[in-house]
C-alpha cells in the first residue's frame, strides 16, 4: 500500500484537446494508445464544465481528476480515488505556469516555452511523489535558467550572487 | 525572457490567432517537426564549442518528440544519450537543467551510466544547489545498487542538507531506491528522523514518508513514531495528511490485535478536524468514517465538518464532502440523514458528479416518505445527464425500492419511464436488471413489470438484452394469472427479429406452452410455423420442443421434458466453454462430468476488494500455477500424487506465516476422494540466503483419519522466487474427514555474497515453526451456483428436506452471522442473497453446493435478529442424497 499520496498523471491539453505536454507515473496505461484514450475520455467529460473560476473535479474509471482551465489550456491532476482531492488539487500546474509565462498563460505562451513548462512538471512531481507544491517556489526553480546564457554574471540577480558567495564562504569554512 | 524558439524569428504571416483561419494555420514552433530531422540537429551536441541556446532548443525538440508518444530505437536513444552527456562540459545552468530531464527521459542502460556517473557526481558536490538537487534525483534514478553504496554518503549528508531542495531531493530518492535497494536506504534511518524535525514544510513531508516506509514492517516502531508525532507538532499539512494515515493504520492494527477499551489516537484524529488547512481536515474527517466499527459518537464530529463543506464555494471541497458522506451513508445512513437538505440543494449542482453523488445519498438515507418526492426530483435531473451518472442513480433505485417494497408502484413507473427513453447499452441494461430484481423480490410487481419488459423488447435495439428478457419471461410468465397475454408479446419476436433473439423467443414459447395446459394447442400451431425458418438454429429449437410438447403425457416423459426444458446447467459456464475448446474430436464422446464444477473467483472483484487495506503489504507472491485447471495440471504432473484420481477441489492459499517474515509460506490443500495433498508455496525473502532441501515436516497426531503417505521436498529455494513443497495424506474415501495438521519448515541455509550472487558451499541445518492448518468440512463443499434456485429447490425432493433450528447467540449484525455460516459450509450464496439490507431483523440466504461424492445440495437459511441481537436461524437442506442433508446440519451443529 503506498501511503503517502501519489499522482497518476499530470495533463496539459489545450482547448481541443491535444497534447500539449502529459507525464504519466503510473503503469495504468502502458501505451501512447491508452495514454490518448485516456486524454480524449478526460477532455471530453469536462469540456463543457466551468473550471475557469474554480478547480473542478470529476471522476473517471475508478480515477479522482481535478482539472482547471486557463485560457486554452486545460491542466489536469489525476489521482487514485483513495487520494485526498485538495492534495491533488494543489498541485495543478496553472498558477506556476502562469507565473513562468508572466501572466500570459497560454497555448502559444506554453508552446513557446515548452522547456519551462516540462520543467515545471519535473520540479512538481517526482516518479508520482509530490516534490513541491508552492508556485512560486516551482517557478522560480523551473525558471532558474530563463537567466540569459549569454549575459554576463554581474547581471544575474543580486541576491542569487550573494547566495552563491554565502554558500561558497561556508564550503570553505567547514573544510 | 523570449521563448526558446524566439518567435520572431519564426515569424509567420498569420501571427495573430483568427477564429476563421483553419486550425491548420495555428502557430506551432513544432510544426512539422520529424523524429529524424531532430536525430540530425542533435549532432551540435557534438560541436567543438557548445552552443548552449541551441543545444537547450534541440533538447526541448527531443523531449517533445518522447512526449507525444514517439519512441526512439535503442541505437538512436544511445546515439543521443551519449552526445547529451558532451554537454556537461557547458557551464550554462539552462542547458544543465535540460540536459538532466534529457537523460532521465531517455533511461539509458546500466552500462551506458557509467559516462555520466562523474558528471552527475561532480554535480551533486556543486556549490550550486539547483545542480546538486538535480544531480541526486538524476542519478538515482539510474544507478543501480553497486554503484549506489559508492555515492550513499553523500546522499546521506544531502538529507541533512540545510537546503531543503537539496534534502527533499535526496530523500525522495530515497523513497523510490527503497523498492530496489531496502537494505542500503534503510541504513539512513538517522539522517532521516533529523528530517522529519526540519523547519522546511516539503522536508519534513518527504522525511515522515521515507521514515514510515523504512520501518514499516516494524509495528511497534510505527506505532512509536506516530505516538511521538501526534503530540508534537507536525508544520506542514502534506505531512499532517500522511500522519492521519499513519494513525488509522496504527489504529486499525491494534484492533487486529485485540486491544479493546478507548479507541486510542481517536483524540488526535479528532483534533485535526479543527486544523487550519482543509486538505487536513478532510483527511482526518475521512479517516474518522472509515474506522473499523465506528460507533455514531465518533462519527458526529467528522459529518460536521462535512456538512459545512457541502456548501462550500469550492467545488473541489464540495465533491470531496459529498463522496465521503455517500461512503458513510452505506453503512450508517442514520448519521447521514442531517445533512439532507445541503444534500437536495447540491441535485442542482452545476457540478453533475456532485448532483450525482447528492442523489444516491439521498436514495440511501432517504425514509419512505420522501420516496415521491426525491423521485420527482430525480426525474428532472436524469434529462441532462451522462448514462455513466444514470446507471449510478438507477442502481440507487433498486436497493431503494428492496428496502421499502411498499413502494414499488412509484419506482417501478419511473423505471419503466426511463426504459422507454433513450440510452445506451449499459444504461438499458441496468434498467432492465433492476426490473427484475424488483419482480422477484415483489411478488405485486410481477405482473406490472413483466408487461413492462414485453414492450420494451418490441421496440430493444440490444440482441442481449432481448434474449435475456425473453429466457426470463419464459420462466416468471407461466406463473402468472394470465399468461396468454404474454404470447402476443413472444411471438411478435419470431417475425421481426434476428436469429438469436428468434431462436430465444421460440424457447420461452415452449416453456409456456409445457407449463400452461391450456395454451398447448396455440403454441404447438406458433411452433409449427417456425419450423420453416431461415435460420437452422431456430428451426432445430422448433421442431425439438414440438417433440417435447407433444409426447405421451407420461410421468417420466414429464419429468425428463421438464428437466430438459428448465434444468439448469450443473457447470458453470465459463468452465464449460474452456473444457469445449479443450475437448479433441475423436472417438470419445465429450464427458460432461469432465467439467469441473468450481466457480472462478472473479480475479477483477477480487483485486478491487484487496486494493486498499494494507494486509496486501506482504502480498502473497503469485503461484505459477493457481486456478483449478492450474492446480490440476500441477498436481498430475508429480508421478507420486497422478494416481490419486480426479482433484475434487482446491482451496484458497491459507497464509501460514505473518506478513514480512524471513519465509514467506502459504498452504493449498487439495481434496482427492481418497487423500489429501498439501501445496506449501514457499517464499525466501532474504536476499543474502539460498535455501535448499526445503521440507514440511507435518504433525497429525490431531488429524486421526489421515496418514502421511508421501511428501515431496524442493530442492533449492533462492531469495525471491517461490517454490512448492508438498505432503500427501491418505483418508477414508469419500468421509469428510477433519482435522489439525502443525507444520515445522525444514531447510538447510547457505549465505550468499549478495554481490556476486553465489552461495558459500557449506550450509547449517535450520527450522523454522509455520501456523497451523486445519481441513475443515468447509474443504469438502465445491461452491456451485445454481441458474435458478426455486427450480433447483422444487426439483429435489421434499420429503428428505431436513430442517432444524439454531441459536447463534449474539452478533454485531445479520450479515455477520450469515458470512459466518457460509464461510462454514463453503457453499456458493445465489441471487445475491449474501447481501442484507443494513437495517433489516430477518433474512433469507440461498446457498448451492457440490458436496464430495459429486452430490448436490441446496440450503436455505432463514435468519432472525431480536432486540437484543440474538440471532437465530432456521436451516432447510435438500440433498440428492439424504446422508448429505445430514452431513451440513452436522457441519452446522458443531460450527
Amino acid at each position: 500500500m503506498e501511503l503517502p499520496p501519489k499522482v497518476k498523471n499530470i495533463l496539459l491539453l489545450d482547448s481541443e484537446g491535444k497534447r500539449i505536454a502529459a507525464k504519466y507515473y503510473s503503469g495504468d496505461w502502458p501505451t501512447n494508445t491508452a495514454k490518448e484514450a485516456f486524454e480524449k475520455a478526460v477532455f471530453s467529460k469536462t469540456q463543457k464544465t466551468n473550471a475557469r473560476t474554480e478547480v473542478e473535479v470529476t471522476a473517471l474509471e475508478n480515477n479522482i481528476i481535478v482539472y482547471k482551465f486557463v485560457q486554452d489550456l486545460h491542466f489536469f491532476v489525476t489521482g487514485g480515488e483513495e487520494e485526498n482531492e485538495l492534495v491533488l488539487a494543489s498541485l495543478l500546474l496553472f498558477d506556476a505556469v502562469n507565473l513562468l509565462l508572466r501572466g500570459n498563460a497560454d497555448k502559444r505562451e506554453a508552446l513557446d516555452n515548452l522547456d519551462l513548462i516540462f520543467l515545471c512538471f519535473d520540479e512538481i512531481i517526482d516518479g508520482g511523489i509530490v516534490l513541491e507544491t508552492d508556485a512560486n517556489v516551482i517557478a522560480e526553480k523551473a525558471g532558474i535558467n530563463s537567466i540569459d546564457p549569454n549575459a554576463p554574471l554581474s547581471e544575474q540577480t543580486i541576491s542569487q550572487a550573494l547566495a552563491t558567495a554565502r554558500e561558497h564562504l561556508t564550503r570553505s569554512l567547514m573544510k | 525572457r523570449k521563448g526558446v524558439f524566439g518567435r520572431s524569428a519564426m515569424a509567420q504571416p498569420f501571427v495573430k490567432k483568427d477564429d476563421d483561419h483553419d486550425d491548420e494555420m495555428e502557430y506551432s514552433p513544432f510544426m512539422g517537426i520529424e523524429k529524424g530531422a531532430v536525430l540530425q540537429e542533435a549532432r551540435v551536441f557534438n560541436d567543438a564549442q557548445v552552443d548552449p541556446r541551441r543545444c537547450s532548443q534541440v533538447i526541448t525538440k527531443l523531449l517533445y518528440l518522447l512526449n507525444q508518444g514517439e519512441s526512439f530505437t535503442k541505437v538512436e536513444a544511445t546515439e543521443v544519450f551519449f552526445s547529451v552527456t558532451k554537454l556537461f562540459q557547458s557551464k550554462d545552468t539552462g542547458l544543465r537543467r535540460m540536459v538532466y530531464l534529457i537523460i532521465k527521459e531517455l533511461s539509458p542502460s546500466s552500462d551506458e551510466v557509467i559516462i555520466v556517473t562523474s558528471s552527475l557526481m561532480k554535480d551533486m558536490n556543486s556549490k550550486i544547489d539547483m545542480y546538486r538537487a538535480n544531480a541526486i534525483r538524476v542519478l538515482c534514478r539510474i544507478i543501480d545498487g553497486t554503484l549506489l553504496t559508492q555515492i550513499e554518503r553523500y546522499l546521506k549528508q544531502a538529507i541533512v542538507d540545510k537546503n531543503p531542495v537539496v534534502s527533499s531531493a535526496a530523500l525522495v530518492s530515497g523513497l523510490h531506491l527503497l523498492r530496489t535497494n531496502p537494505e542500503i536506504v534503510k541504513r539512513w534511518s538517522n539522517e532521516v528522523q533529523e528530517g522529519v524535525q526540519s523547519r522546511s514544510a516539503l522536508v519534513q513531508f518527504h522525511a515522515l514518508a521515507l521514515l514510515h516506509q523504512i520501518r514499516q514492517n516494524d509495528r511497534l516502531a510505527v506505532s512509536k513514531l506516530v505516538g511521538s508525532l501526534t503530540r508534537g507538532s507536525v508544520r506542514s499539512p502534506l505531512a499532517q495528511c500522511l500522519l492521519i494515515r499513519y494513525t488509522s493504520q496504527v489504529i486499525r492494527d491494534m484492533s487486529n490485535h485485540g486491544q479493546s477499551g478507548e479507541r486510542p489516537f481517536y483524540e488526535f484524529l479528532e483534533s485535526c478536524l479543527r486544523h487550519k488547512a482543509e486538505m487536513v481536515i478532510l483527511e482526518a474527517a475521512r479517516a474518522i468514517t472509515e474506522l473499523d466499527g465506528v460507533t455514531s459518537r465518533e462519527l458526529t464530529p467528522a459529518i460536521t465538518v462535512l456538512q459545512l463543506f457541502l456548501s462550500s464555494p469550492k467545488p473541489v471541497l464540495r465533491f470531496a464532502a459529498v463522496r465521503t458522506l455517500n461512503k458513510v451513508s452505506m453503512t450508517h445512513p442514520m448519521a447521514v440523514t442531517n445533512c439532507n437538505i445541503d444534500m437536495e440543494s447540491l441535485i442542482s449542482d452545476q457540478n453533475r458528479s456532485i448532483a450525482t453523488l447528492a442523489i444516491t445519498t439521498l436514495l440511501k438515507t432517504g425514509n419512505e416518505s420522501s420516496v415521491e418526492r426525491l423521485m420527482k426530483q430525480i426525474t428532472n435531473f436524469m434529462s441532462d445527464i451522462a448514462d455513466e451518472f444514470k446507471i449510478v442513480v438507477v442502481d440507487a433505485i433498486r436497493s431503494l425500492c428492496v428496502k421499502f417494497p411498499l413502494k414499488y408502484r412509484s419506482l417501478m413507473t419511473f423505471l419503466s419511464n426511463i426504459l422507454r427513453e433513450e440510452g445506451g447499452f449499459e444504461y438499458k441494461r441496468a434498467i432492465v436488471d433492476s426490473i427484475v430484481t424488483i419482480i422477484r423480490d415483489i411478488p405485486d410487481a410481477k405482473e406490472g413489470g413483466l408487461l413492462h419488459l414485453c414492450e420494451f423488447i418490441e421496440d430493444c435495439e440490444f440482441t442481449y438484452l432481448s434474449t435475456q428478457i425473453l429466457h426470463f419471461l419464459g420462466i416468471e410468465g407461466p406463473k402468472t394469472s394470465d399468461p396468454s397475454k404474454y404470447i402476443r408479446y413472444i411471438y411478435n419476436r419470431v417475425h421481426l427479429e434476428n436469429a438469436t433473439v428468434r431462436a430465444a423467443a421460440v424457447s420461452t414459447l415452449a416453456k409456456f406452452g409445457f407449463m400452461v395446459d391450456s395454451l398447448k394447442p396455440r403454441i404447438t400451431v406458433l411452433l409449427k410455423r417456425c419450423i420453416y425458418d431461415s435460420d437452422d438454429e431456430v428451426r432445430d429449437r422448433a421442431t425439438l420442443f414440438l417433440s417435447v410438447l407433444g409426447g405421451d403425457g407420461t410421468l417420466d416423459a414429464d419429468k425428463d421434458s421438464k428437466e430438459f426444458l428448465f434444468g439448469s446447467l450443473e457447470v458453470p459456464l465459463a468452465n464449460m466453454e474452456t473444457s469445449l475448446k479443450n475437448y479433441d474430436p475423436s472417438e470419445e464422446a465429450f464427458d460432461i462430468n469432465s467439467v469441473p464444477k468450481e466457480v472462478k473467483s472473479q480475479p477483477l472483484a477480487e483485486k478491487k476488494a484487496q486494493g486498499k487495506k494494507p494486509t496486501g503489504l506482504g502480498a502473497p507472491p503469485a503461484a505459477p500455477a493457481s486456478g483449478f485447471e492450474g492446480y490440476e495440471r500441477l498436481l498430475s504432473s508429480i508421478p507420486e500424487f497422478a494416481s490419486f484420481g480426479k482433484l475434487f477441489k482446491s482451496s484458497s492459499p491459507v497464509e501460514l506465516t505473518e506478513a514480512e517474515t524471513e519465509y514467506a509460506v502459504n498452504v493449498v490443500k487439495h481434496i482427492f476422494d481418497n487423500h489429501v495433498v498439501f501445496q506449501y508455496n514457499c517464499t525466501n525473502t532474504i536476499p543474502e540466503q539460498l535455501l535448499e532441501r526445503v521440507n514440511v515436516i507435518v504433525d497429525a497426531s490431531e488429524a486421526e483419519e489421515f496418514s502421511e503417505i508421501t511428501s515431496k521436498a524442493l530442492n533449492s529455494l533462492p531469495y525471491d522466487s517461490p517454490g512448492q513443497a508438498f505432503v500427501a495424506f491418505e483418508k477414508p474415501a469419500g468421509v469428510p474427514a477433519v482435522g489439525k495438521f502443525s507444520n515445522t519448515l525444514t531447510f538447510v541455509v547457505k549465505e550468499v555474497d549478495p554481490s556476486t550472487g553465489e552461495a558459500e558451499d557449506d550450509g547449517v541445518e535450520d527450522e523454522y515453526q509455520l501456523e497451523d492448518l486445519e481441513v475443515v468440512s468447509a474443504d469438502y463443499i465445491l461452491k456451485v451456483s445454481v441458474s435458478n434456485f426455486r427450480n433447483a429447490w422444487e426439483s429435489m425432493n421434499e420429503e428428505d428436506e431436513h430442517v432444524d433450528e439454531y441459536g447463534l447467540g449474539q452478533r454485531e449484525s445479520l450479515g455477520e452471522a450469515i458470512k459466518a455460516v457460509i464461510d462454514l459450509l463453503g457453499m456458493q450464496p445465489c441471487e445475491g442473497t449474501e447481501t442484507v439490507p443494513s437495517n433489516a431483523r430477518s433474512h433469507t440466504c440461498l446457498l448451492s453446493g457440490v458436496y464430495i461424492g459429486n452430490v448436490k445440495v441446496l440450503v436455505r437459511a432463514q435468519f432472525g435478529m431480536d432486540s437484543s441481537k440474538e440471532i437465530a436461524m432456521k436451516l432447510a437442506v435438500r440433498a440428492e442424497d439424504v446422508s448429505v442433508a445430514e452431513a451440513i446440519h452436522e457441519i452446522v451443529a458443531n460450527g
